[in-house]
């Protein structure tokens, strides 16, 4: 995952950012797989790398790459990068090593023969209201795509 | 000697006889064993697809077909491998290197592993996951990018509107086949415990304790969400009539014009693959996976045994129909080798039938016969449509895409939520 990341952000062709994109989503894919979530790790297969990734592609191939492969890559801001950076993993590490009470003793055995079931009852039953106002945002995503790329109503 | 024989057959015999597929067991071996079995089983049926192929259509076009390379064209799909073989490897100029050699690789791979959860029996799969169909729909998903690689990596203008055209149909259309896929996981979920199961042995476990196949389910639901599905597979794997972006006189073979020899022959493995997965999909979900016909309606034990002799009565027909045109080819000294090779064919056939009849064999074979059977109806079904059916244009084909599979697929998920909400969830076996 992490040489997928690093990739992304190297490469100079934008087709081959997008694969190392796509090789990053399936590692991520893989650690949800790690952490009992199958049913999470079958959809993001399927939403981001096959989905999500397929439209990525066709943006990138349909505008022309030339100029920006032949661009050369700048990093002028790399002293606020850097500050940022060391900022966030302080954070992480002050977390992993003074807040040890939220993680758990060790890796639950949990049975994930029924996860898709339970995450079904949990997000059907309990978390309903969000399931709908989540579909409503997608919704409005769609129509305002649609309405921003019509040429004439 | 005679003990050690002894001694592995009873170990084959032991494990055969477990209740679990052998993912499930953590079995590593029997798991090799079970994906080299499952690999050389796709490998065959992809070359007799080829032979097949050119058959079928060649009769439905009123010829003959090849008829020169083997008896009746059979040596034919493996000349076809040798010449692919030896052919130039070419890569055009300018090309992106990396990306023109992975595109193929991503295809078969996409293509191949989806059969790690097909079921060809209650344990006869490799594993067994708790979200099998969301595997199968996802890592054929995968295969899309394939494309998209392969014909941005050709550095021509044909192959990458063939593969973007290719790669917008197989989106589009994958979201009337995920809709028609939730209407039938629906339908598992009317047992006792109101939960159903995303497993592929589950599904077919389903539909044989609610006792009816799911395409006769609340009849005409499960019939038009398997006809959505039919549809929408075929347009998936760019097959007729669905095959603007591969057709040969349209956009000179699309994506893969650029690919040569071996890598071609990848691409022309991973599409016959996909049929088959799809079509797996759809018999697991509709047609009752490895049940043999009409269970309930012809039950009991003299139903059973007539109907466990089928597979070896079927390979005796094939071998009588070899030894039939052994007979009826030209008594010309030039077709002696052909004719000898025909009547070799229909003899290894007619022990392949005459083995099926015994029965420890028979018993394990049935389940996989079964399914092979409704899997080889489908792949009849394809080329069927191939050679009746005239091609979409690329907009007809997007608007019933989405404006036609879609909808339907939504009131078919509708529907059946419905009519299952109002009949009694307990179902009395």
């Amino acid at each position: 995952m992490l040489v997928g990341g690093i990739l992304v952000i190297t490469r100079k062709n934008p087709v081959h950012s997008a694969l190392a994109l796509i090789v990053t989503l399936l590692a991520q894919a893989s650690i949800y797989l790690m952490l009992y979530a199958p049913f999470v790790a079958g959809v993001q297969i399927i939403l981001y790398a096959g989905g999500i990734m397929v439209l990525f592609l066709f943006v990138i191939m349909l505008v022309s790459i030339d100029r920006s492969i032949k661009e050369r890559q700048f990093n002028s801001q790399w002293v606020v990068g850097v500050i940022a950076a060391t900022a966030l993993g302080g954070l992480f590490i002050g977390v992993f090593t003074k807040g040890t009470s939220i993680f758990p003793e060790h890796a639950l055995p949990v049975v994930e023969n029924d996860n898709t079931q339970k995450i079904a009852t949990m997000l059907y039953g309990q978390y309903m209201f969000a399931f709908e106002i989540a579909s409503l945002l997608l919704l409005v995503a769609i129509i305002g795509a649609v309405v921003m790329a019509k040429k004439r109503i | 000697m005679g003990p050690l024989i002894a001694q592995i057959v009873q170990y084959i015999e032991s494990y055969l006889s477990s209740d679990q597929t052998p993912g499930g067991a953590g079995n590593m071996f029997w798991v090799l064993v079970y994906i080299m079995l499952v690999f050389t089983g796709l490998s065959v049926a992809v070359i007799a697809m080829n032979w097949l192929e050119r058959k079928i259509l060649a009769h439905m076009q009123v010829r003959l077909g090849p008829m020169r390379v083997g008896p009746h064209g059979l040596l034919q799909p493996i000349a076809d491998a040798i010449k692919l073989l030896l052919k130039e490897d070419l890569m055009p100029a300018q090309a992106d290197g990396l990306v023109f050699w992975m595109a193929p690789l991503i295809v078969v791979l996409a293509a191949f592993t989806v059969f790690v959860v097909v079921p060809f029996g209650p344990t006869h799969a490799i594993t067994d996951m708790n979200i099998g169909i969301l595997f199968m729909l996802g890592v054929s998903s995968l295969s899309v990018l394939g494309i998209v690689m392969a014909g941005w990596a050709s550095n021509s203008h044909y192959p990458l509107i063939g593969a973007l055209r290719s790669s917008a149909q197989m989106v589009s259309y994958e979201v009337a086949m995920g809709l028609a896929v939730v209407s039938a996981i629906l339908m598992t979920s009317l047992n006792a415990e109101g939960t159903g199961t995303l497993s592929m042995i589950g599904i077919v476990q389903a539909q044989l304790a609610q006792g009816e196949w799911f395409i006769f389910k609340f009849f005409p639901l499960g019939l038009i969400a398997f006809f959505i599905f039919a549809v929408a597979m075929v347009a998936e794997t760019n097959r007729a009539p669905f095959d603007l972006a591969e057709a040969e006189s349209e956009l000179t073979a699309g994506f893969h014009t650029e690919y040569s020899g071996f890598r071609w022959s990848l691409f022309f493995l991973a599409e016959y693959s996909a049929m088959i997965a799809v079509s797996s999909i759809a018999v697991t979900l509709w047609l009752g996976g490895w049940l043999r016909p009409f269970p309930n309606l012809l039950s009991g034990t003299p139903w059973d045994q007539i109907f466990s002799l089928v597979p070896g009565v079927t390979f005796l027909l094939f071998a009588a129909i070899c030894f039939y045109n052994t007979a009826r080819m030209p008594k010309h000294p030039l077709f002696r080798v052909q004719t000898i090779g025909l009547a070799g064919f229909g003899a290894v056939l007619g022990l392949i039938g005459l083995v099926l009849f015994v029965p420890p064999v028979s018993a394990r074979v049935q389940d996989i016969f079964w399914f092979s059977a409704k899997v080889a109806g489908f792949m009849y079904l394809y080329i069927w449509y191939r050679g009746t059916f005239p091609r979409y244009r690329f907009d007809q084909l997007m608007q019933m895409g989405w404006k036609v599979l879609l909808p339907m697929g939504l009131g078919v998920l509708i529907l059946t939520a419905s009519v299952a909400l109002l009949q009694p969830m307990i179902w009395h076996p």
